[in-house]
């Protein structure tokens, strides 16, 4: 086995940060991915013009830029509000916050494809019938089409959370102490890059083993008639 | 916004581009050759062979490119054989790193597609290439390979510009390119705002260059998909 010298609970540690770091920016991603979706399916023009930027501005800047652009822009930017209030000194942001901004934004803006191509995937009957009994448009999207939208966009998120939990680790690059983090402080004190570098890559190989997991479980949940066998 | 430092790093930035497109250019090109015949022993039919494949598939996929420089920068000094041996002299430079890590990563997440599209080759095609008395090899290399190629061409430009954005972490070991650029020109001039903006810029101009050499590919080689017979100037009925 491994030797860890002792420093397998800072690795476990870290773990414990990206993960939370995971699941807070899917929570947040998710919201964008349907604001992005939505408006991009939006009958007002300039709805879809901002949605469309969004999406294309994203998906072809790295995402390492994006959280330098966030982490180092937005403390230049909280600076120069606070200078308006007379307060001159160094702000940081924190760099989960920035983190959370960063990988949700990112994933928002693969998400919203996905979304958009499941709500388009919904006959339009269905919104028809819905409006035949009564239905307002936000009723029928949360009632009728959301729960089916979720059926068919669960693969392709399931997809995006891979990436997404891979994309955690770029946030240690400026200084959260999630796993790579950790390892890097192990390594300064041991000197065996190898060990512990292979340690956490074994670790991210554990958490997306999991999350492939729970996507076919969430899949084989939301669609009851693949198992029925008559 | 200070349009000034902008203009006044320009051409450091390009030179980061430069060495992003060579980074990806390099690494893409060594990891497809790599990729194809990984993906043709992972689409094998003998058990054993699928074994290899699967696990470096696995591995590349399911771990953040950031660890694997590290693994391979950071983690080759660990040993005393490594650094004794000829291969020091490569895997002491950041840039030969970066190189290997892309390439292996590259070539996995290639694979994977190489392999859906080997797979989604029509039975009766090969069954076709079987009846005229093909061997094996000539069946692979005049039937599999460029018919696999026109079908994982379109998500093969997806897996480039993936690739362009992940070129960045490049800049996690020290080398210049354009992240790399940008964030030490930052740290002199403390104007983040301004060149993240530019060289996301850049970025979306690479990006964008790159789709459009490979819509214009896939036009080229599956032209077929798109061929529409003028029926009428042939005075063929329409029935």
């Amino acid at each position: 086995m491994i030797d860890l010298h002792g420093f397998g609970h800072l690795l476990l540690a870290g773990t414990w940060v990206t993960v939370k770091l995971a699941l807070v920016s899917l929570s947040l991603g998710l919201v964008f991915g349907l604001l992005g979706a939505a408006a991009k399916l939006s009958e007002y023009k300039v709805l879809r013009a901002i949605a469309t930027t969004y999406t294309t501005l994203i998906r072809g800047i790295p995402e390492l830029l994006i959280v330098f652009a966030i982490y180092f822009g937005g403390s230049a930017l909280v600076m120069a509000a606070a200078s308006m209030f007379g307060y001159d000194e160094y702000i940081e942001v924190n760099p989960f916050m920035a983190g959370v901004a960063a990988l949700s934004i990112a994933f928002g803006a693969y998400a919203t494809e996905v979304f958009r191509m499941a709500i388009l995937s919904i006959p339009q009957g269905q919104w028809e019938s819905a409006q035949a009994l009564g239905m307002t448009r936000a009723k029928t999207f949360f009632r009728i089409i959301l729960p089916q939208v979720w059926r068919v966009a669960l693969p392709g998120l399931g997809n995006l959370f891979q990436v997404l939990l891979k994309d955690t680790a770029l946030v240690s690059v400026v200084g959260l102490q999630d796993i790579i983090r950790q390892a890097t402080t192990a390594v300064s004190a041991t000197n065996e890059p190898f060990t512990f570098y292979l340690a956490a890559a074994c670790i991210y190989l554990i958490l997306t083993a999991f999350a492939t997991a729970g996507t076919l479980w969430m899949e084989r949940a939301c669609t009851p008639q693949a198992r029925y066998k008559g | 916004m200070n349009w000034d430092i902008i203009i006044q790093y320009y051409p450091k930035l390009l030179e980061g581009a430069l060495l992003t497109l060579e980074l990806v250019l390099i690494s893409g090109v060594i990891g497809v050759a790599m990729a194809v015949p990984i993906a043709l022993m992972r689409a094998s039919k003998t058990p054993w062979l699928r074994v290899f494949p699967f696990c470096f598939i696995y591995f590349f996929r399911g771990t953040p490119l950031l660890i694997q420089i590290f693994l391979i920068y950071y983690g080759a000094s660990q040993f005393e054989a490594v650094r004794d041996s000829a291969l020091w002299v490569i895997l002491k430079e950041p840039y030969w790193c970066a190189i290997i890590a892309f390439t292996l990563n590259t070539a996995a997440y290639s694979a994977e597609l190489f392999r859906g599209a080997i797979q989604a080759i029509p039975n009766g095609e090969l069954e076709a290439a079987d009846a005229f008395g093909m061997n094996w090899l000539l069946k692979t290399r005049r039937i599999v390979i460029p018919r696999a190629f026109g079908i994982a061409l379109p998500a093969y430009g997806n897996e480039v510009v993936l690739m362009l954005k992940s070129s960045a972490l490049a800049s996690t070991i020290t080398l210049l390119d354009l992240t790399g650029m940008a964030r030490t020109i930052q740290a002199r001039t403390y104007t983040p705002v301004e060149l993240f903006t530019a060289a996301g810029f850049i970025y979306l101009v690479m990006a964008a260059i790159v789709i459009g050499l490979f819509r214009y590919m896939e036009s080229r080689f599956n032209r077929y998909q798109y061929y529409k017979p003028n029926v009428d100037q042939m005075g063929v009925d329409k029935q």
